[in-house]
């Protein structure tokens, strides 16, 4: 036990121990295991939890199928495999960090730690983006949804700017804790502050990742247009002369008309459209993908947490727990999402 | 200050010697393994353009769960873990087979005394009416 940081002692005074080390534990292998049997039981807690809303998806894929053939063209596949990219590279950048850790390299640890926060803030940034815009649709849960209509026109509700409100603030307070660790001139501080700021603007990155992405899809109205390029998106949405004949007869793939389908027609597919339905899917989207959101949230603050220490420098190759716990945690949020994306998004 | 990390390749399993019981992930491997995952998600994106039918859901949930076991087996380092781990985390997904499995079982057990597709919004309780008196 030479190799501690601090070796500074503390108030229990029978036996010496270094700060790092909880005294009810007999060495830092000991407490590390401990630590990660601890996090493994946690882990089979959320694989459990999550697989409850697995199974309510499951279950009503299984009945009613052609709800999910509906509902899924209105989910942006494009975006949706961009963020599985962003979450893949944040899981390589925190097992990274991991190793960083262990070999008691700070500003690799620290760099690697700000790459994983910031990829959760380009991931939520690109989810604002999806909410949002599916929100100006009416593609609300349950009794909320609206049935969808050809040429319908778009909420004007800027739901974007609502949810980017809160990480707006953070940008300007982590820029001003950034300066007043110039000021001050602090190590520490410019250390914490820093992978902050970056983060920050990474929502925005990702809003804007999100915004040029989604207008390259150029959907119409109901998404069936999808194919008509010439079409901006915002062009389309207030163009209500687009004749869905028209819409019709350039689509090939079946999906495409069953989206074209009106609410109000007599195909069978008008049954799809309404809130019993295509609303229950997205009540089954919004969980889903809500709770993953909440976990990544969750993620981002126990990594600020880790960032901290870590400016602290108080890793080394015998107290890496922490890092090692929250990046078993990390990956966790990863594997939920590598499952989310093909059954929610890919389905043809 | 220093500590003796500089031998400890991810070779060396750690226990034994000195205390030390980290072993760091040489950075190839974590590349690979991340370019791997890529790769699969790109493969799962092609085949969703093709209309495979039944198998897709199948072949989508399979690429899935290589892209898993790859996060759990190297960047969660299961595999250099303790075999407890290892036996309690496949055994939450026993636990998920069994609940998946059993719930489906039972939802094809009633599968005909379901309504299939809920009723229009207008003429909901008419038809609510018929659905359970039968």
């Amino acid at each position: 036990m030479t190799t501690a940081v601090a070796p500074a002692p503390t108030e229990h005074d029978h036996h010496e121990h270094p700060s790092w080390l909880a005294h009810h534990f007999d060495d830092a292998e000991q407490q590390f295991d401990a630590g990660k049997m601890g996090m493994w039981l946690f882990l089979v807690t959320e694989v459990l939890f999550f697989s409850g809303m697995f199974c309510a998806y499951a279950l009503y894929r299984n009945r009613n199928p052609e709800v999910f053939e509906f509902c899924s063209t209105f989910l942006n596949e494009k975006l949706g495999a961009i963020n599985t990219g962003v979450l893949l590279f944040s899981s390589l950048t925190m097992a990274w960090a991991v190793r960083a850790s262990q070999l008691k390299e700070t500003k690799t640890l620290i760099g690697m730690l700000g790459a994983t926060l910031g990829c959760a803030a380009i991931f939520l940034g690109v989810k604002a983006v999806e909410y949002s815009h599916k929100w100006a649709l009416g593609l609300f849960p349950g009794k909320f949804y609206i049935s969808q209509v050809a040429g319908a026109p778009h909420s004007e509700v800027p739901y974007l700017w609502y949810l980017s409100i809160a990480p707006l603030v953070m940008l300007v307070c982590f820029i001003l804790y950034y300066i007043y660790g110039i000021v001050t001139a602090s190590k520490f501080h410019l250390r914490v502050a820093g992978p902050l700021v970056i983060a920050a603007a990474c929502f925005f990155g990702g809003v804007g990742l999100g915004l040029v992405l989604e207008a390259e899809e150029g959907h119409g109205d109901t998404h069936a247009s999808a194919s008509h390029q010439e079409h901006s998106a915002d062009h389309a949405h207030t163009d209500a002369a687009i004749p869905t004949v028209n819409l019709l007869s350039t689509d090939t793939a079946p999906l495409n008309d069953v989206a074209t389908t009106p609410a109000e027609s007599n195909t069978p597919d008008s049954s799809v459209n309404q809130k019993g339905m295509a609303g229950l899917f997205f009540s089954i989207y919004y969980c889903m993908t809500g709770v993953h959101a909440f976990h990544i949230l969750g993620g981002m603050l126990v990594i600020t947490w880790l960032i901290v220490k870590a400016a602290n420098l108080e890793f080394h190759s015998k107290y890496y727990g922490p890092v090692d716990n929250v990046g078993l945690y990390w990956h966790l949020v990863d594997f939920i999402w590598i499952f989310l994306f093909p059954l929610l998004y890919l389905i043809t | 200050m220093s500590t003796p990390i500089a031998e400890h390749s991810h070779e060396a399993h750690g226990h034994g010697h000195d205390g030390e019981f980290s072993h760091p992930m040489p950075i190839w491997m974590l590349l690979t393994v991340f370019v791997t995952l890529l790769a699969l998600t790109v493969l799962t994106v092609y085949q969703s353009t093709f209309n495979l039918g039944n198998v897709e859901i199948w072949l989508s949930l399979t690429i899935a769960t290589i892209k898993a076991g790859l996060v759990i087996a190297f960047f969660m380092h299961l595999l250099w873990d303790k075999p407890l781990n290892m036996i309690i985390i496949l055994s939450s997904l026993i636990f998920v087979a069994l609940f998946l499995g059993f719930t489906m079982m039972d939802a094809q057990g009633y599968r005909e005394n379901l309504i299939m597709t809920p009723t229009l919004e207008e003429s909901q309780p008419a038809v609510i009416e018929v659905a359970t008196s039968k």
